[in-house]
């Protein structure tokens, strides 16, 4: 399941809800992520954009991962601001065994940073302003520019 | 033709051109110079689905996505 929401996420009603919905599956580990905005370099929080035909699509594929293993994920995430100290990111893995469950949270949030399509910006004096530095290409990038 | 969409933080308009195949589309936005910042950096999907060849053929209706590099979280 993936959800995403105008704004910051309300991190105990997702993450709740979340351990509801999964009570009766017998599942032994629960382990979320959540991401929150750190206060620095002065900025007021971070914007995001989100392109859903793609961040559907690369989900879907780490669920079909994650079933084939016994397990389910689901991830929460925002689209446009978020301020300093709210979340933004939640990701969670439920798995009948810790060690399938510790080992694909890490998996996942990392492939996440690397090819989610979603956009991070820094609010910062009333700009909203691309986080170039902070950002990866996507594995692949570059064709158009020459590189195969 | 088909279009061409520049997501994120590329503030560009969506562009119709006449293209059968990615290397056509390489070929006109090499021509632009504030894509060049872009080119070299950008995942590059087809109808939404990522693709790694400049030989990928269009066809009249597809859609081309540029995607800058990431950073969700």
């Amino acid at each position: 399941m993936l959800e995403l929401y105008e704004g910051a996420l309300n991190v105990p009603q997702i993450i709740t809800r979340w351990y509801s919905e999964e009570a009766e599956y017998n599942y032994g580990a629960y382990i979320p992520f959540i991401g929150t905005v750190r206060e620095e370099d002065a900025i007021e929080g971070l914007s995001f954009d989100v392109y859903e035909p793609i961040l559907f699509s690369w989900f879907d594929a780490w669920q079909a991962k994650a079933e084939a293993l016994g397990a389910k994920l689901k991830m929460a995430h925002s689209r446009g601001d978020v301020l300093v100290h709210e979340s933004s990111y939640i990701a969670a893995v439920f798995s009948p065994k810790r060690r399938v469950a510790l080992e694909m949270i890490e998996q996942f949030v990392e492939d996440f940073k690397a090819s989610a399509p979603i956009w991070k910006y820094d609010l910062k004096n009333g700009e909203r302003l691309y986080a170039r530095d902070r950002s990866t290409a996507i594995a692949g990038a570059g064709i158009l520019g020459g590189k195969q | 033709m088909v279009t061409v969409e520049f997501l994120g933080p590329i503030q560009k308009a969506a562009l119709t051109l006449e293209a059968v195949s990615l290397r056509d589309v390489a070929n006109v936005l090499k021509e632009d110079h504030e894509m060049a910042q872009w080119l070299e950096n950008c995942a590059v999907a087809v109808n939404d689905t990522l693709v790694a060849s400049l030989d990928t053929p269009l066809k009249d209706g597809d859609k081309v996505s540029l995607l800058p590099p990431v950073c969700g979280g």
